[in-house]
């Protein structure tokens, strides 16, 4: 079978930074792979090593830069990436799920992978809702916030966790073709060895603008529109205590001692 | 068509706290709209259920008896019909890890904008969200455009609606077609084990911030030298340097310790789901601006490498 692993790279913020119209200004961003997205491609490259996938490709929508992000991906043992850029895809200052579910399918036409894995979210915009949106546009089964996985070759079936609140998991059957949005723990990302990084820079990465997906400027016009960006104010009325490590220790045992939990 | 459509939740017999706080924020927003407030409740006893619903605000509440937990395919195709049938300007459904099942499937089929995680909503003329980027470090305004619309709101963030409402309750007859193609078939209480932090009465708990597996022992000296409980946010047992039964949060244990001592936590939104209810609590992180000193009592803005050495020297 095959798997396509939704590959999103995702900005953070540094702990000061200033804000810029709508946006973080870019000195303060670093980019890096979606936390999520990393635990789903360590689940698809798992797959492929335990023996059901025969192809692991990865997809983004992303400007070239994310190329970066997209090798350490491949350094990880996927096989092979698309990316979807198009100049039209910079003007809104968000992509909304719609435009993700088109870009996505056109994708999905083109690979017809047996099972999609995506992350629960992605760690700057955390919409969380690509992945159950494309699977309805595809007619294909879904699960959202999975936590573990076992896929059953001879039935076809994907046994899956979903992971709720409370400490509390839904076991679901779930018929491939299929999506599974992917949540953290499900297992161990490993790091990309100094193997799989000089072997990533042979492996291919196909660059599709809309055109070559049989799309047209229309398929990414936003119904969203961000219009302002702020940081949020602080209710807090924390009391910080001040002076060096020694002095707000002193301070901090002081409150503890006070509130009689130690001693 | 200025009404508000609102999905509401429950799970094992009970309803979910957020059924009630999309009541409040459906509310306010037919209140903006000019329009009624629509309840919609899927599965289990939906009579039952739809009179604990029937509260202050609310104008009808529609029951769809089919399955008794939630099954994505039921929902998805109830919510789909209750939709077509109304034909509402806002759909409001809970960013619940189920609402997340379900919701970006309808706003697909049903062809609606889609904002997820709203913490915030106005209308005037027009919807706009409110919603948090970048780990809570910024808060976004986001002009929806089209007539109708789907938001998923978060938890925790509207208070839960009260009072005795005298709403029209209804079944509403929806045709769902089989779909075995998913099929819950059970659930599993994880997370149990040797001690129980939800019993603990003062917790120490490290987060993202603690680097490496190797920094734990300094942690484990502050818990011995003062006799706390060790407790953690996610990402230390998703790297599984303590186990599942640690984790505090969401998706992990709820805490009321009378003193939470958060060490390099930065106060995400699951992880405060879980510890809010703490009498007194104390961040200890680099960032001035990270959310956890939103809800802290007590704070130091420092380097916890400095900062829990000398702190245990305090016990010691
Ligand atoms: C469906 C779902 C369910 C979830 N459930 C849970 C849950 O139950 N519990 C939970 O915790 N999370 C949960 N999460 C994850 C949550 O969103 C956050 O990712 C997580 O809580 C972040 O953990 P953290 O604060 O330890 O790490 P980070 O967010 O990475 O924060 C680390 C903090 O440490 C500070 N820091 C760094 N170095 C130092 C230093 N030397 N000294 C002091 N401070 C330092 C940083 O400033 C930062 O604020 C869930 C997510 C999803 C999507």
């Amino acid at each position: 079978m095959k798997v396509l692993v939704t590959v999103k790279e995702v900005a953070e913020v540094a702990d000061d930074f200033e804000i810029a119209g709508t946006e973080v200004d870019e000195r303060y961003l670093e980019y890096d792979l979606n936390e999520w997205d990393d635990y789903a491609v360590e689940e698809a490259v798992q797959l492929k090593e335990n023996g059901p996938a025969e192809e692991v490709v990865t997809v983004t929508v992303g400007p070239e830069r994310s190329e970066e992000t997209i090798r350490m991906a491949l350094a990880k043992g996927a096989d092979r990436a698309v990316r979807v850029w198009d100049d039209a895809l910079e003007e809104p200052d968000i992509l909304d799920v719609e435009t993700k579910t088109t870009l996505l399918e056109a994708v999905v036409e083109e690979e017809d992978p047996d099972l999609v894995l995506t992350g629960v979210q992605s760690g700057d915009d955390n919409f969380g809702a690509t992945g159950v949106s494309l699977a309805d546009e595809l007619g294909f089964q879904w699960g959202a916030v999975v936590n573990a996985l076992d896929y059953d070759e001879a039935e076809n079936v994907a046994h899956v966790h979903r992971e709720l609140e409370g400490g509390v998991e839904e076991l679901t059957d779930i018929d491939l073709p299929a999506v599974l949005t992917i949540q953290t723990g499900i297992n161990e990302p490993r790091y990309a060895s100094l193997r799989g990084i000089r072997q990533a820079q042979s492996k291919e990465i196909a660059p599709k603008s809309l055109d070559d997906l049989g799309l047209d400027a229309g398929a990414v016009e936003s119904d969203l529109d961000l219009t302002a960006m702020y940081e949020p104010e602080s209710e807090s009325d924390a009391e910080i205590f001040e002076g060096d490590a020694s002095e707000t220790a002193g301070k901090l045992a002081e409150v503890l001692r006070e509130k009689g939990v130690a001693e | 068509m200025s009404d508000v459509l609102a999905v509401t939740e429950h799970r094992r017999g009970e309803l979910r706290d957020v059924s009630f706080e999309v009541i409040t924020a459906g509310r306010n927003l037919a209140d903006e709209t000019g329009g009624d407030l629509h309840l919609a409740v899927i599965g289990g006893d939906t009579e039952s259920f739809a009179d604990s619903l029937n509260r202050e605000g609310v104008d009808a509440v529609h029951t769809v008896s089919e399955g008794e937990e939630f099954d994505h395919d039921v929902y998805t195709q109830a919510v789909e019909a209750l939709h077509a049938d109304l034909d509402p300007e806002v759909l409001l459904m809970p960013n619940s890890v189920n609402g997340l099942d379900y919701a970006p499937a309808v706003a697909n089929s049903l062809d609606l904008p889609l904002v997820t995680d709203a913490v915030g909503l106005d209308y005037d003329d027009g919807l706009t969200v409110t919603r948090e980027m970048y780990g809570s470090k910024v808060e976004t305004t986001v002009e929806v455009s089209g007539d109708q619309q789907a938001v998923t709101i978060r938890s925790a963030e509207w208070p839960a609606a009260e009072g005795v409402g005298d709403a029209e309750i209804a079944e509403f007859d929806v045709d769902i077609e089989a779909d075995d193609g998913s099929v819950v078939t059970g659930f599993e209480e994880v997370g149990g084990g040797d001690v129980d932090i939800s019993e603990a009465d003062f917790i120490v708990s490290i987060g993202r911030g603690i680097e490496e597996e190797d920094n734990l022992p300094l942690i484990e000296d502050l818990v011995e030298a003062t006799d706390a409980t060790l407790a953690s946010s996610r990402p230390i047992v998703d790297n599984g340097w303590l186990p599942k039964n640690r984790q505090v949060g969401q998706s992990g244990k709820v805490v009321t310790p009378t003193v939470y001592l958060a060490i390099g936590i930065s106060g995400a939104v699951q992880h405060v789901a879980g510890m809010k209810g703490a009498d007194t609590i104390i961040a200890v992180n680099t960032d001035p601006n990270a959310p956890i000193f939103d809800i802290a009592d007590y704070g130091i803005v420092g380097d916890l490498f400095e900062v829990v050495p000398e702190l245990i020297e305090e016990f010691e």
